[in-house]
């Protein structure tokens, strides 16, 4: 009877614990708990988009083109009719699937060149670092730009282009994440009780540089889709009708911006949440999980 | 010398845009502009009737020499297209960067010195906003606000700067602000950090032991080793503030590189494209090496052999 009342006592002491680190990590960074209420509220738009658009996205209803934001259309509709809430709801979509698909391509690129540099150096790791440089001497821009021009329009080429374009940095910046847990005694034990290389790498590495990977994901899904609307800015983006916000802001968007400015506002206004959301999130986890920048500085008391 | 293995590949890479476009490339540019009489002049044209190895030297051989090739469209040598542009850009760039500068260092000091208070929080929040707001939609917004309320419309025609310094001046300072405003937001986070983390080494506790003012700590102690970082990150923005002309240089229509880009993209000018594409990644491991050269200069524990 005591010991199930200690152990309810002790569930319950964890329910208020968890509580407690929630509040308690809520207080201590703000701006982080900000940018994951922001991240939660585009994932649950973009998985629930067709149960809350008011409308089809892509409906073209000429009667209705570039009305103000009104009752019946919350915010406006474009220069085709379009219900432009419903567009960015459905945005939301495109967003996270090339955000999603960008991050996984660079970080799984990154991820296998940063482990096999950092993790068997030598001369392995100097002809990798090379390629590296040569890829981080290109301007983003320049980049995405050229393989664009390579590869031709369209969702699934913006998506690879993008993955490509972010796997240098994240690649240096993982394998500087492997050399730091390779030097640990527990990988010499690993390696002197026989354990084979790959064993060591996913039993001992990978859960070891699992932060920063997370918090390059993080971040890498902002720089991702921003990067989509400065290509469509550019003419390179996904093609409409699909209803990216990158597109939106900048194509019609920006010929009817006299006119009808609430075409390139909202979608505008989604995209810096959705970033900054990201970035918010991405740097709360970094200064959570890297212990070098937690609490405050020293200071004369 | 790092520097010959990542130039090595850096013209492989350029000298392969070409060969790697899928399709056959040949037969779409004959069809689509008629560069070439037939097929077989146009392989010769660019030298793809010889093996690949051939090809690669001829292509070096050329570089070397300043031989860029010669641009599809206008016909003209691509380096003397490049340099009469390059002018264009690097104003726009080094004034972006100076206003950069000039936003991010204080900001990032005082968000460091004072962390987690409300001016903190603000420099903080307002540098991930300006990371999170597209730079073309910011200019855009500006240009309709300008015009709506002063009827001010960026000048259609580009004065060069030794011609006329105040009207050029006064044409670069907005495409100029918004690049520097986007700059400023990584430079001030960097500084920020930097300087948290200095704050936290023995030195300083000991300055502040040995009774100093808050002032003398800061510019004497911490900003002297926080400031080394910072200079490598500036060098790591040339690669952003690059991109960032070719979407200025697009809005305020100015007769830069990036616009060139763009517009040789359009037009398939591939000699171009390789040419850009060489010329600026050249110039980034250029100026990331004058960092490094700076930065062993700024911090004599580093040391290059």
């Amino acid at each position: 009877m005591s010991v199930r009342a200690s152990r309810a006592g002790v569930v319950k002491a964890n329910e208020a614990g968890v509580a407690a680190r929630v509040f308690g990590g809520i207080r201590r960074k703000p701006l982080g708990a900000l940018g994951g209420a922001l991240i939660l509220l585009l994932v649950a738009t973009a998985l629930l988009a067709p149960a809350i658009a008011p409308y089809d996205p892509l409906k073209i209803k000429s009667s209705e083109r570039l009305q103000p934001p009104s009752a019946s259309h919350l915010l406006g509709t474009d220069d085709f009719g379009r219900d432009i809430l419903s567009r960015v709801i459905y945005g939301a979509r495109i967003s996270m699937l090339l955000g999603l698909g960008a991050v996984a391509i660079s970080t799984l690129l990154a991820a296998v060149i940063g482990i096999i540099s950092g993790y068997y150096g030598g001369r392995v790791d100097t002809v990798l670092q090379r390629c590296i440089d040569t890829m981080m001497a290109f301007p983003g821009l320049v980049v995405l730009l050229t393989i664009m021009a390579m590869l031709g329009q369209g969702l699934g080429n913006v998506i690879l282009a993008l993955g490509i374009g972010g796997t240098a940095g994240n690649a240096r910046i993982i394998r500087s994440a492997v050399l730091a847990v390779r030097e640990n005694q527990y990988v010499e034990v690993a390696r002197a009780t026989g354990c084979r290389d790959w064993q060591i790498i996913v039993r001992h590495i990978l859960p070891n540089i699992a932060a920063p990977i997370m918090v390059v994901a993080t971040l890498g899904l902002g720089v991702a889709i921003l990067a989509e609307s400065s290509l469509s800015f550019l003419g390179f983006g996904v093609p409409p009708p699909t209803p990216s916000w990158g597109a939106m802001l900048s194509g019609s968007g920006r010929t009817f911006m006299l006119q009808a400015p609430w075409m390139a506002v909202f979608p505008g206004i989604a995209i810096s949440l959705a970033v900054f959301g990201f970035n918010m999130l991405g740097d709360a986890l970094r200064d959570f999980l890297d212990p070098k920048l937690r609490g405050g500085p020293q200071r004369r008391t | 010398m790092l520097l010959f293995p990542t130039m090595a590949l850096v013209t492989l890479l350029v000298f392969s845009i070409i060969r790697l476009l899928p399709g056959d490339i040949v037969t779409l540019m004959l069809s689509e502009q008629g560069y070439a009489a037939d097929k077989a002049q146009l392989e010769r044209m660019l030298g793809l009737d010889q093996p690949f190895y051939r090809q690669y030297l001829t292509y070096i051989g050329r570089v070397l020499q300043g031989d860029l090739g010669v641009s599809f469209w206008t016909k003209e040598p691509v380096l003397e297209e490049i340099m009469r542009r390059l002018p264009v850009s690097l104003e726009l760039a080094v004034l972006a960067m100076l206003v950069g500068l000039v936003l991010a260092l204080p900001a990032g000091i005082f968000s460091a010195i004072r962390q987690d208070t409300w001016l903190d929080y603000l420099f903080r929040s307002g540098a991930i906003g300006g990371l999170s707001i597209p730079g073309f939609w910011m200019a855009t917004v500006v240009i309709v606000a300008a015009s709506i309320w002063w009827q001010w419309v960026p000048p259609m025609r580009y004065t060069p700067f030794t011609r006329d310094p105040v009207k050029n001046l006064a044409q670069l300072w907005l495409p100029a602000f918004i690049l520097g405003l986007a700059l400023s937001a990584s430079v001030m986070r960097m500084t920020r950090s930097m300087v948290l983390e200095v704050l936290r080494e023995d030195y300083v506790r000991t300055a502040w032991a040995k009774g100093l003012s808050e002032t003398v700590v800061v510019t004497r102690h911490v900003l002297k080793n926080a400031m080394i970082p910072v200079v490598t990150v500036m060098g790591l923005q040339l690669s952003t503030l690059i991109g960032g002309t070719v979407i200025m240089e697009t809005i305020f229509v100015l007769p830069g590189m990036g616009k060139f880009l763009l517009d040789a993209i359009a037009w398939r000018d591939y000699p171009v494209i390789q040419g850009i594409n060489l010329f600026l990644a050249t110039g980034v491991i250029v100026v990331n090496l004058v960092v490094d050269l700076v930065y062993g200069f700024l911090d004599p524990r580093i040391r290059y052999g």
